[in-house]
């Protein structure tokens, strides 16, 4: 195992040419180059790209996400004490969201949990906070039988998003789909690649799978096109970082660095629900303690514009007196809900859904209202 | 995409066509292109003062917010209000779809911009480098 690597300065996964080729617009996002969208000659732009994804299906290369697989004796006390949601609940198969603190309380990221086997488990974590993760995980974990690898290299991750993703992806494995719930993975053999990792999860807000198969360049390309030939008849979009933004926004899914950080705490960014304050320990949970017999100063909020202008993220939010009060975390225009959105931090006393306030937009306040979050949920199936 | 020779370029990727004292501003094929959905276009009221090379309004797509700078100096005559219902025409036909007319202060300001030929030259390097 090495030590925490050094940086190049801006890192490609091996679909990097793929996406190339296919005329998408790249952007650095976290040191990565990634696609921003696809060209319209592909059914891309972010606009389609997002309402493939709600109405039919679109796939993402999501490599730049990383991976860290915790297995021995002691893998789940040592995911126990590191993360604030409840690992003991999960079966063998299950994933559960959760999230990595710092004994403030604050964001170190947030995860999605898997539980692979009895003592082995797997741990999904963002791009930018990639080796911060593993150098934390690791020094967090030295008291457990436990050994900690970062697999982040290892896989080509792609996510197939959208209600008909499961139609899509069941083409092409032999594994039964239909069996595996929403937060479950089960593994099977995948454009003949055998026991592939595929887990019922995704960013989207929308049903869907991501699926790890290994990183090397012309698997991962091969891997890639046969989703989307085989996906035609199915009307699938190549999406990129954009769509994937307006996507997990509406779904008010938090982005670290804007709604989680490691200035933010559980109950401000409004994670109550995975967070297990009845489990016995786990890093940062003194703190959280003491912080909700405090009460939060701020609080995460919806915000829909009700007059002209699009929030952005890092815009101020005044009250109707025009008093700066808090500020937007992520805002954009919703493609699927067709209103302008954000989601800010403001006082206790502003969060109550239907309060009036204001986004200031180039020295400007434009009016806007609390609404209730998730913005969008996606229908439940009726089977 | 060939870019119309019947009006001047700036830098920042705006057009202008003149028509006697008068003019007509928008945005390049590859402004919208760069921007990606446009989904917002902001433009001053019938009156205002342009000054070249400030700032006059913003487009924004899904994903950015970008000024409008003004390709010469002059006085808002007109806006093009079907953009505050439909920016999405931006993308569609983008040397069709201007923003704002003006009455030219000092038409020698155009001399200092691009034919389309230099304009399409510049671009080229830009998306190459």
């Amino acid at each position: 195992m090495s030590s925490v690597e050094a940086t190049p300065a801006v890192r490609k996964t091996v679909l990097n040419a793929v996406h190339r080729q296919m005329g998408a617009k790249m952007v650095e996002f976290n040191g990565w180059d990634m696609p921003v969208e696809y060209p319209a000659s592909l059914g891309g732009g972010i606009i389609a790209e997002h309402m493939a994804v709600r109405t039919g299906v679109g796939i993402f290369d999501v490599s730049h996400m990383g991976d860290i697989r915790l297995a021995g004796p002691q893998a789940l006390a040592a995911v126990q004490h590191i993360s604030m949601n409840d690992a003991s609940r999960l079966a063998i198969g299950q994933a559960q969201y959760s999230a990595l603190l710092y004994p403030a309380g604050t964001f170190v990221d947030d995860v999605i949990v898997h539980r692979l086997a009895g003592d082995e488990y797997l741990l999904v974590i963002n791009a930018g906070t990639r080796e911060k993760d593993f150098a934390w995980v690791r020094d967090n974990t030295r008291q457990f039988d436990c050994a900690v690898e970062n697999l982040s290299d290892d896989f080509t991750q792609i996510a197939i998003q959208g209600p008909k993703g499961v139609n899509l992806l069941q083409k092409l494995t032999d594994a039964d789909l239909s069996a595996v719930k929403f937060y479950w993975v089960t593994r099977g053999r995948l454009c003949g690649l055998d026991h592939i990792l595929m887990g019922r999860t995704g960013y989207t807000a929308e049903d869907g799978f991501e699926v790890y198969i290994p990183a090397d360049e012309a698997t991962s390309a091969r891997v890639w096109n046969e989703i989307l030939a085989v996906g035609k008849e199915f009307g699938v979009v190549p999406c990129g970082l954009g769509a994937r933004n307006t996507l997990r926004l509406e779904g008010r899914l938090p982005l670290y660095g804007h709604e989680i950080s490691d200035t933010i705490n559980v109950w401000e960014a409004g994670l109550d629900r995975f967070c297990k304050m009845e489990k016995q320990e786990f890093v940062g949970r003194a703190a959280l303690e003491q912080a909700r017999s405090a009460g939060v100063k701020r609080t995460l909020v919806g915000l829909e514009m009700t007059e002209r202008g699009i929030a952005r993220d890092g815009y101020n939010v005044l009250d109707a007196a025009s008093r700066e009060i808090g500020y937007v975390t992520s805002g954009s225009p919703a493609p699927y809900l067709k209103k302008n959105i954000a989601l800010a931090y403001v006082p206790p006393e502003f969060a109550a859904v239907g309060t009036p306030v204001k986004v200031e937009i180039r020295g400007q306040g434009a009016g806007a209202v609390v609404v209730p979050t998730p913005f969008y949920k996606r229908p439940k199936k009726t089977a | 995409m060939s870019y119309p020779t019947d009006r001047k370029y700036t830098k920042e990727h705006e057009w202008i066509r003149v028509n006697g004292a008068s003019a007509t501003v928008g945005i390049t094929d590859y402004a919208q292109e760069s921007l990606g959905d446009i989904v917002f276009v902001e433009v001053p009221k019938v009156g205002a003062e342009l000054a070249v090379g400030k700032t006059f309004g913003t487009v924004e797509s899904v994903k950015a917010v970008s000024d409008l700078f003004a390709p010469a100096s002059g006085t808002v005559t007109e806006v093009n209000g079907e953009l505050a219902n439909s920016p999405e025409n931006v993308n569609k036909d983008p040397h069709g779809s201007w923003m704002v007319k003006i009455t030219l202060k000092n038409p020698s300001e155009l001399d200092a911009l691009l034919s389309a030929a230099d304009y399409e030259k510049f671009v080229a390097e830009e998306a190459g480098h």
